[in-house]
């Protein structure tokens, strides 16, 4: 087990948006959260790395235990955590820099400053991302150039340049072409020979398609979580049966 | 009525190219006579003086308003603009309220009152802490001129600042950088464009400016120097104006100070022009 959740629950004011969410997320598995919108699987991604800490109104109690450190320990190093957990957005969101630029972003930040150094570490992040062969010769070109599925790859490389373990994925492919949403599935199942993918998607068949596990969110509980081939083929949850055979949702 | 619109956009066309006009036909005969190398690059400005020849070099003056404007710059943008990322992204809703008003209530500020607090509270300040015969310098000019430039830095900068998408903001953190590292490598790269605006409208306001700086500056037509009395082109032209007799030589050349510094803001124009597509091409 790579991630270990107890007891987590979550406020945003007075709105109480997870509750006594209890899971464990094994290591070199993709993990699929799944659930319809406003679930609170998004939520629950977010404070996996500690993103939630950015919104001022959220609350948070429980544990959610890594590598042996309760990441809401107040001793916790957030930005040592987010090195360790990286996350891709709904939205691909490089900065309006260059490719190289994008990538090397993360581990200028963290100190790397050799160059020979920084242009390996760039083109490694490219090739795990899988789009080292499309953007090589334009290192220099905005990363803003970049086609919609292009620019969520890159996004992902820029992820991986700082060595994460966990890699979240906010619903990554709900914005792209249904081409593109098949390369980054691809992707995906490659990634997991060396990091932990942890995904939201709001797309059941995306969700059997590549992932292992899967956690089955409604109205901020979490209702069933097991493999991905017995949460579908049989569901224990008369509320997961309801959502995966389409009743609701 | 179409016809009324019209004529009174043409005022402003009419005007602009009236003053053009005017001040290349009454800028241009003091360059003639006394020869362009001569008057810009002279050292020396002697205009009345009748025991020797009469000397109209006007580059005290340009190094002057150049020397202020930079100085002007160098402290007035790092203040501005860490204030405006402190105001856009750091501080909370009321304090960022109340620096807003402040910089609306200092950009509102006439610019005689700049310069009658300038003579009163910095001039002797100046004096007494370099030990000087005189405070009125080319440093409290700089000083003054860098506080009336911060509106202009902080409200172009604020609002470049705050229109950059939340999202590469949470790109960079979500990568494990600080909230400081944000705002210096993402955050204010992303709003580049704005903020050279910023700087620019800066250069310019501070390069027009002489109701305040004319009162603390000495007014003395020295090369420029941080604890020397100086005066800058605007100075010279308001404070010399009003004696220079008409049709002289004299008021000749105050006429050529105004072409030089038209054509300075008119090439600050072109840059901001030139800032502001880019920033359309970017978008």
């Amino acid at each position: 087990m790579i991630i270990n959740v107890q007891k987590l629950n979550l406020w945003y004011a007075d709105n109480h948006a997870l509750k006594d969410i209890s899971m464990d997320v094994p290591r070199n598995q993709i993990t699929a959260l799944i659930g319809p919108s406003g679930c609170g699987k998004s939520t629950f991604l977010k404070t996996l790395n500690r993103m939630q800490d950015l919104n001022p109104i959220v609350r948070i109690e429980g544990e959610v235990w890594y590598n042996g450190n309760n990441i809401y320990d107040p001793k916790m190093d957030v930005t040592d955590l987010r090195k360790h957990i990286g996350m891709v957005f709904q939205k691909a969101n490089p900065f309006p820099m260059s490719i190289y630029d994008n990538i090397a972003y993360g581990p200028r930040t963290h100190g790397i400053r050799a160059r020979a150094k920084l242009d390996a570490i760039v083109e490694k992040a490219l090739k795990d991302a899988a789009i080292w062969d499309e953007v090589k010769d334009r290192l220099r070109k905005p990363a803003l150039s970049l086609s919609g599925g292009q620019q969520q790859r890159l996004c992902i490389a820029r992820a991986l340049a700082v060595e994460p373990d966990i890699l979240l994925m906010d619903e990554a492919t709900s914005a792209l072409d249904p081409i593109s949403t098949g390369r980054i599935e691809e992707l995906v199942t490659q990634l997991k020979k060396k990091y932990t993918v942890i995904m939201v998607t709001h797309n059941m068949q995306q969700a059997v398609r590549i992932s292992d596990q899967c956690a089955f969110f409604l109205l901020g509980e979490l209702i069933e979580y097991s493999d991905t081939s017995t949460l579908f083929s049989t569901p224990t949850d008369k509320r997961t049966e309801d959502y995966i055979t389409g009743r609701f949702g | 009525m179409k016809m009324l619109f019209f004529l009174c956009g043409l005022v402003s066309v009419g005007f602009v190219l009236c003053i053009s006009i005017y001040l290349f036909v009454a800028g241009i005969p003091a360059f003639k006579v006394i020869g362009i190398s001569d008057m810009l690059f002279g050292k020396v400005w002697l205009p009345t003086a009748s025991t020797t020849e009469p000397s109209f070099g006007i580059l005290p003056f340009i190094l002057t308003s150049i020397w202020g404007t930079a100085g002007a710059i160098m402290i007035g943008v790092p203040i501005g603009l860490l204030t405006a990322i402190y105001v856009a992204k750091a501080a909370p809703k009321k304090v960022a309220t109340a620096i807003r008003t402040s910089v609306q209530l200092l950009a509102g500020i006439p610019s005689v009152v700049y310069g009658m607090i300038g003579m009163v509270v910095l001039v002797p300040l100046i004096q007494r802490t370099f030990d000087l015969t005189s405070g009125a310098t080319l440093m409290a000019a700089i000083i003054v001129l860098a506080i009336m430039i911060l509106p202009s830095i902080i409200n172009v900068s604020e609002t470049a600042l705050s229109a950059v998408p939340a999202e590469y903001e949470e790109a960079s953190m979500a990568l494990g950088a600080t909230k400081e590292e944000t705002w210096f490598r993402v955050t204010l790269p992303a709003a580049r464009s704005g903020v050279a605006t910023a700087i620019v409208l800066g250069i310019g306001r501070a390069i027009g400016e002489a109701m305040a700086i004319i009162m603390v500056s000495g007014n003395v037509a020295n090369m420029p120097g941080l604890f020397k009395s100086v005066r800058f082109m605007t100075t010279a032209i308001a404070s010399e104006m009003s004696y220079a007799a008409v049709g002289s030589l004299h008021r000749d050349a105050l006429f050529s100070i105004g072409l030089v510094l038209f054509l300075f803001i008119m090439l600050i124009n072109l840059g901001l022009k030139f800032f502001i597509r880019e920033k359309k091409e970017e978008t």
